[in-house]
């Protein structure tokens, strides 16, 4: 039913430009691994060739231990769910459905538009499909729409469509491309829960595309984070937040934003971190999650000397947008609501204690040291 | 303020519009208003030095019946029909494959073969008239229905057209179409074409009326009076047949042109519901 998909030093060039380069990457059986990353970081395009629809310059797929390089699309068994849902528009939702069965279980003849309902000996086949068809569309409550076309439905429908014709012929990978992106805030919110819950049930393997952090957070097994098309971090999410290996997925990861400083600047802001910065050899940038920052006066860790730029309550927290007083660089703290009152303009004293300090080294790599301590010594994280 | 009161279409603007459109309409309807009550009164009538509006002496359908009876003028719109259907059915059948190539396949000349559609679009029939003619006597096959529709099968005009619609068509559909098991051709004929009719019925129109009303090509490789199109038809019929019988010639004109009109009319339903049923992504 599931499959592992191993993904194997994937390249794609289109003439001069590289959209993929050695990118690997192990899905597990019946994993939920989202690929993560920014718009143009090659992450629709791996979909495509785990799909086959695009052919890769160099590189293999395999699923489940299968090389499918040499398969077409139909031949790979995966599904795929598109962001734009690609519903064939002249045909009811129960023939969009139907449409991936028809062509696996019904003869050529069968299929002819018309004429093809003359077929004999299919009469059966055809009743199994219907039943498929049903059970597709209740698992994702559209029962009730089978004779619409798709141009009368809402987009959370088609969706659902979508997901039901995927679902339909059991695939043993699924593949979705974004589907969420072209649905409201709050439809995003209960179909996430929706394909999670779908995942749950079917136990296939999904691989799921995204630009949205969020989705990749809450939805997923394992994460693997895509950046200028090579796959930059792949594990759990909590692992991600917590212990990202570069500082492109620590700034993509996390929002607000994680706060980066270079060490100089630490340094300048308050001296208390000079035999830090002393110990923490090659390090170029400090980085720490906007809850790392506490601004009650009695708090643990050094002060870094802020003025307040902005407040934002959103009622459960408080985003509190600063910059130090030293250079300028902008920091943001998140605050439990209500313990303080500030104003933009007031003066604070951020408290930040270096064992929440990720440290990075000029090319963006993670330093493996994550528990330093005030007096100086660290320990590998 | 009360301009601002006042509907939309009775401003000023709108009435001045209307006015050039009437005006428009006046001057390319008339010619065929004048074939019509021609056909209806008699051949007398349109000598006389003042113009009426409604026929003198009306006639009815005297001269349709005479048109009828008296000349092949259903010979003629058979052979109409046949050409045109001909015609229209190999363009279709080569023009889609092409254009779809043309427009969503990635191939080494691509580009150039475009081009060449493009180059082709600039060069009328008479230019290859003299040699298609002696290839088709060449090959013994002048003076027939094919050789009136062999040099129209391909066109590019609707390798053009189709590939600039298929070329909007939304790759995703295309790809979900590979992922559950649709073969190229299948791709094509049952989820492209569907969704490109209104641009296929448009071509239809260009197709059917270029070919209905085509004097030159049949002028050229057909001599026998029971292979005669329509306007060829029409053509000789003035010069043998009714020399000064006008009612009975409009009554042909008439009759021969009704097709194409009610064929627009229904294309012209269709390229509605086409439009207003298109839309979705």
């Amino acid at each position: 039913m599931s499959a592992a998909v191993e993904i194997t030093a994937i390249e794609k060039r289109y003439g001069d430009t590289v959209s993929l380069r050695s990118a690997s990457l192990s899905v597990r059986p019946g994993e939920f691994m989202t690929l993560v990353g920014p718009s143009g970081c090659g992450k629709s395009t791996l979909l495509r060739i785990i799909a086959g629809l695009a052919p890769q310059t160099s590189g293999e797929i395999a699923i489940g231990g299968e090389p499918v390089d040499h398969l077409p699309p139909k031949a790979r068994d995966v599904a795929m769910v598109f962001q734009s849902y690609a519903l064939y528009p002249h045909m009811t939702v129960a023939e969009n459905i139907a449409t991936p069965l028809r062509m696996r279980e019904l003869p050529r003849g069968a299929r002819l538009p018309l004429i093809g309902r003359l077929w004999p000996g299919v009469g059966e086949r055809r009743a199994r499909i219907r039943e498929a068809v049903g059970r597709a569309a209740a698992m994702v409550e559209i029962d009730g729409l089978l004779a619409r076309r798709p141009a009368t439905l809402s987009g959370g429908q088609r969706q659902r469509v979508a997901l039901a014709r995927a679902i339909v012929r059991h695939p043993r990978v699924f593949l979705m491309d974004e589907p969420l992106s072209n649905l409201d805030a709050r439809l995003r919110v209960a179909m996430r829960g929706e394909i999670t819950a779908l995942h749950r049930k079917l136990g296939a393997t999904f691989i799921y595309v995204t630009h949205d952090q969020v989705e990749a957070m809450t939805m997923s097994s394992r994460v693997a984070v895509m950046m200028d098309g090579g796959i930059v971090q792949c594990a759990s999410p909590a692992e991600l937040y917590a212990d990202p290996r570069d500082l492109r997925v620590a700034r993509f990861i996390g929002s607000p934003e994680i706060n980066v400083l270079p060490i100089d600047a630490l340094v300048a802001a308050n001296v208390g971190f000079a035999p830090l910065a002393a110990e923490w050899k090659g390090a170029a940038h400090a980085a720490f999650r906007p809850e790392a920052l506490s601004l009650v006066a009695d708090a643990p860790g050094l002060a870094v000397a802020c003025r307040v730029e902005r407040v934002e309550g959103l009622g459960h927290e408080t985003l509190v947008f600063l910059r130090t007083e030293a250079g300028g660089h902008p920091l943001t703290a998140r605050l439990p609501v209500g313990a303080f009152a500030l104003f933009s303009g007031d003066s604070a004293l951020a408290h930040l204690t270096p064992d929440d300090v990720l440290l990075f080294d000029g090319a963006g790599q993670r330093l493996d040291r994550r528990h330093v301590t005030p007096t100086g010594g660290y320990a590998h994280g | 303020m009360s301009a601002l009161r006042s509907p939309y279409r009775f401003r000023p603007g709108q009435l001045l519009a209307h006015l050039v459109l009437l005006f428009l309409a006046f001057l390319f309807l008339f010619p065929f208003y004048v074939l019509l009550v021609t056909s209806v009164r008699t051949p007398q009538e349109l000598f006389t030095p003042d113009f009426h509006w409604l026929p003198v002496e009306f006639t009815g359908l005297r001269y349709y019946i005479q048109s009828v009876t008296h000349s092949p003028v259903l010979t003629f719109m058979k052979n109409g029909v046949v050409v045109c259907a001909g015609i229209l059915i190999v363009q279709l059948l080569t023009a889609i494959p092409c254009a779809y190539a043309l427009a969503k396949y990635e191939f080494r000349g691509r580009d150039l073969l475009f081009a060449t559609v493009l180059f082709c679009l600039t060069v009328p029939i008479q230019a290859p008239a003299l040699p298609l003619y002696l290839g088709l006597n060449a090959m013994g096959a002048l003076d027939s229905y094919f050789a009136m529709m062999a040099p129209f099968f391909l066109s590019v005009f609707a390798i053009f057209l189709f590939r600039q619609t298929f070329k909007s068509y939304p790759d995703e559909i295309i790809q979900a179409a590979r992922l559950d098991g649709m073969s190229e051709s299948a791709i094509l004929w049952t989820i492209v074409v569907p969704a490109s009719l209104p641009a296929i019925a448009a071509f239809a129109v260009f197709s059917v009326t270029a070919h209905w009303n085509d004097l030159y090509w049949p002028l050229i490789v057909v001599r026998s009076n029971e292979l005669m199109t329509p306007p060829l038809g029409l053509a000789y019929f003035t010069d043998v047949e009714s020399g000064e019988n006008y009612g009975a010639l409009m009554a042909t004109a008439a009759i021969l042109t009704a097709p194409l009109m009610l064929g627009f009319l229904m294309a012209q339903r269709h390229f509605i519901r086409g439009i207003t049923t298109m839309g979705l992504k």
